[in-house]
């Protein structure tokens, strides 16, 4: 069963409290019952098992084995009984890795699948999935997805999955319920009468409906004006060096899409084409209008001269966060780079309004939800208008509704001349955007064009 | 799959999977037993006994030359820093060889010296040998099975150790993020403290997560917990004990015989 509905309808709340995770009456009001075969689901443990969006959350132990028996163990299963049950469920999801392998060295799909293993070693009749694929490449929501179905067609358990890209699990569902945001049940029903009946309402609330996806086209190159050029770059971790000899170029107006698998090194690149890091070899600069004081490369500059020129978009928004409110945070640039503080207001203002955030402007950032965050996060940079943005993956875990507006948003700053490079996974995204690709390849770089 | 299944045959006819060579529980307990004496007194002669003993030992404590040069190679400098310090500043008694403003180098403080040097070894060496080979979750399973601690606490913990690696990554991106919003240039200590005070929020919320993945596999859930590892405590693990208890009463014993044991309070 697929569980859509707008967010703040409730989804992940219902999961939880499915999975007997809710807490006592001090953490919100409870009406009604929730019965799992028979029995409240609440205090009702190994019943029902959650996986979480968050892979990093849901590892507990340092072996692959031993996480795998944590549950097992919690449910109090003998000793002789367990390694049976974790070796089972091990198979059923496809991982196959020694007992002994270590679990802070596996992929983000990898460590999905280890978390799908640790749930199904308690045998649970009810499996529930918390946007399960948000944070992975697509090498890694497909594994998931298989994962998923073998393990279905093997256990015969129940499956409840929360997901806004509905045809990441179309094949494998059966029945679709929407939740209304105020409360209450929208639809109820087998997936194509719900997903056409509803297609509408459920666009709106941000679901990606199949055959609904919004349309954009890339815009048409237009000057051929140099703002930013990487030549010979190295970059890496440490000393080690992941990607070398690279050569960019980004035009004024320009959208360069970075793709690549994980630990191609494409977030590093990000980092020292924004000119937070130094690459390893080679050198960033700019256009002789962007330098400071005759310095080009941007590694070199203050940082209240980087953030005029240059705008960084982490991949995690709450490590951008540094002040109590959304207001405050969006003055933190402007006041920076010495806007008084009367004009801090008239540049902001603009930027709650077509970035959503009024209604929450008052409010904490780190209280918001991804998809405010997210907006947050690009508005921070935007507020001190600089000619170049560097995105890392701006779409990841966005419901359809804010992926469209980030493309309307990038590509108005685009004809107005900034330039944005994206390190980015989702495809959709380069097809919407890219006027100019990179793919940087696990062994040896890539050629951008 | 088949390889899979043939290794869980062999996991159900072993009954659980091997556990460590030595239960990391009795090294906890040899340290202690080692090092806890020598804290207790300042004299020459029971570090040297002990020392002497533990370098004896050494060829048996199963590691190469190398990891144990390199492991114990921060108490090689400890040792002599503290002899310094204590030789320019220690006690003074007897002939005063040199005197400088507080510096005062004098019998007494030449005899304290060497017996800091040597006892900071003696406590040190053994100490850092016995616990380089513990595996968090070997030692976690000891704790909880032989000394009966609650499960939910050592298992919190072990859990939260994982979470220490990321700390790392965080710190650094809370940097580079400070530079990429404009604010790196001045205030450096305000800025550690605001980035400090986000580590302090980003942990927070990773250890709530956690906290919410773990009872999600049934953690701190009504029924007894069992283990799926074995925590064995046979002969070897006492024998590690005597050896470390005779140790330290050796050491002890010497120094008492030979009039140099001196109780760390009484002078």
């Amino acid at each position: 069963m697929l569980l859509l509905g707008a967010s703040g309808a409730g989804k992940s709340t219902l999961l939880h409290g499915m999975a007997g995770l809710l807490g006592g009456a001090d953490e919100g009001d409870t009406r009604g019952e929730l019965l799992i075969d028979g029995v409240p689901a609440a205090g009702l443990r190994g019943r029902a098992g959650l996986l979480l969006q968050d892979p990093d959350a849901q590892i507990v132990l340092a072996r692959v084995g031993d996480d795998v028996a944590f549950g097992p163990e919690n449910l109090g299963i003998p000793r002789a009984e367990i390694w049976p049950l974790v070796v089972e469920a091990l198979d059923a999801v496809g991982l196959e890795l020694s007992l002994d392998h270590s679990t802070s060295q596996l992929s983000g799909g990898q460590k999905q699948r280890l978390a799908l293993a640790g749930i199904l070693a308690m045998r649970p009749g009810l499996v529930l999935l918390d946007e399960p694929t948000a944070n992975l490449d697509p090498d890694g929501v497909r594994e998931v997805v298989a994962a998923v179905e073998r393990m279905l067609s093997r256990t015969g358990a129940t499956l409840v999955v929360v997901e806004h890209r509905v045809s990441t699990w179309l094949p494998i569902i059966s029945r679709v319920v929407v939740l209304e945001a105020g409360g209450g049940v929208l639809a109820d029903g087998d997936p194509d009468t719900v997903l056409t009946a509803r297609a509408d309402a459920l666009s709106e609330a941000g679901v990606w409906v199949p055959g609904r996806l919004p349309q954009f086209a890339p815009l048409a190159p237009s000057r051929p004006y140099e703002v930013l050029r990487g030549t010979d770059l190295s970059v890496g971790r440490g000393a080690t060096v992941i990607q070398s000899g690279l050569e960019l170029t980004l035009p004024r107006g320009a959208a360069l899409c970075v793709t690549g698998p994980n630990g191609a090194g494409k977030s590093t690149l990000a980092l020292s084409l924004g000119g937070l890091t130094s690459p390893l070899r080679g050198a960033v600069e700019v256009s002789r209008d962007l330098a400071v004081r005759g310095e080009r490369r941007p590694s070199r500059w203050r940082s209240r001269d980087l953030i005029t020129r240059i705008g960084s978009v982490f991949q995690d928004p709450e490590h951008q966060f540094v002040a109590p409110t959304v207001r405050a945070e969006l003055a933190v640039g402007p006041t920076a780079m010495g806007v008084a503080p009367a004009d801090v207001d008239a540049r902001i203002e603009p930027l709650l309004d077509s970035l959503r955030l009024r209604g929450v402007e008052r409010a904490n950032p780190f209280t918001l939800s991804g998809g405010e965050k997210r907006r947050l996060s690009v508005a921070t940079a935007i507020a001190s208008a600089p000619s170049i943005l560097v995105l890392d993956e701006p779409t990841f875990g966005q419901d359809a509704r804010t992926w469209a507006e980030l493309v309307i948003l990038l590509q108005d700053l685009q004809r107005s001349g900034t330039a944005f490079v994206a390190v980015t996974h989702d495809q959709d995204f380069v097809d919407a955007v890219a006027t100019h690709r990179l793919e940087l390849a696990l062994d040896r770089a890539g050629v951008g064009s | 799959m088949s390889a899979r299944l043939a290794s869980g045959a062999d996991a159900l006819a072993l009954g659980a999977r091997p556990g460590p060579r030595i239960n990391p529980v009795a090294k906890l307990g040899a340290a202690v037993l080692i090092t806890g004496p020598l804290i207790l007194t300042i004299d020459w002669v029971s570090a040297t006994v002990a020392l002497v003993l533990v370098a004896a030992l050494l060829p048996f404590a199963g590691i190469g030359w190398r990891q144990f040069w390199l492991r114990t190679l921060p108490v090689w400098f400890a040792a002599p820093l503290a002899g310094v310090s204590v030789l320019l500043y220690g006690r003074t008694s007897g002939t005063v060889y040199a005197e400088w403003l507080l510096v005062r180098i004098s019998d007494g403080s030449i005899e304290l010296a060497v017996a800091t040097v040597l006892r900071v070894l003696a406590i040190g060496v053994p100490a850092v040998v016995l616990f380089i080979s513990i595996d968090p979750t070997d030692l976690a399973d000891g704790l909880a099975q032989r000394l009966r601690l609650p499960a939910r606490f050592v298992l919190g913990a072990l859990a939260g150790f994982r979470l220490v690696g990321l700390f790392l990554e965080d710190w650094r991106s809370l940097e580079l993020a400070r530079r990429a919003r404009g604010i790196a240039d001045r205030g450096r200590l305000r800025r550690f403290a605001s980035m400090a005070f986000s580590l302090l929020v980003l942990s927070i919320r990773r250890g709530s997560k956690l906290a919410v993945g773990m009872e999600a596999r049934a953690f701190g859930g009504p029924a007894p917990r069992t283990w799926a590892r074995r925590s064995p405590f046979g002969r070897r693990e006492i024998a590690l004990l005597i050896i470390g208890a005779i140790i330290s009463s050796t050491a002890l014993t010497v120094a008492i015989l030979t009039g140099n044991w001196s109780f760390i309070g009484a002078r």
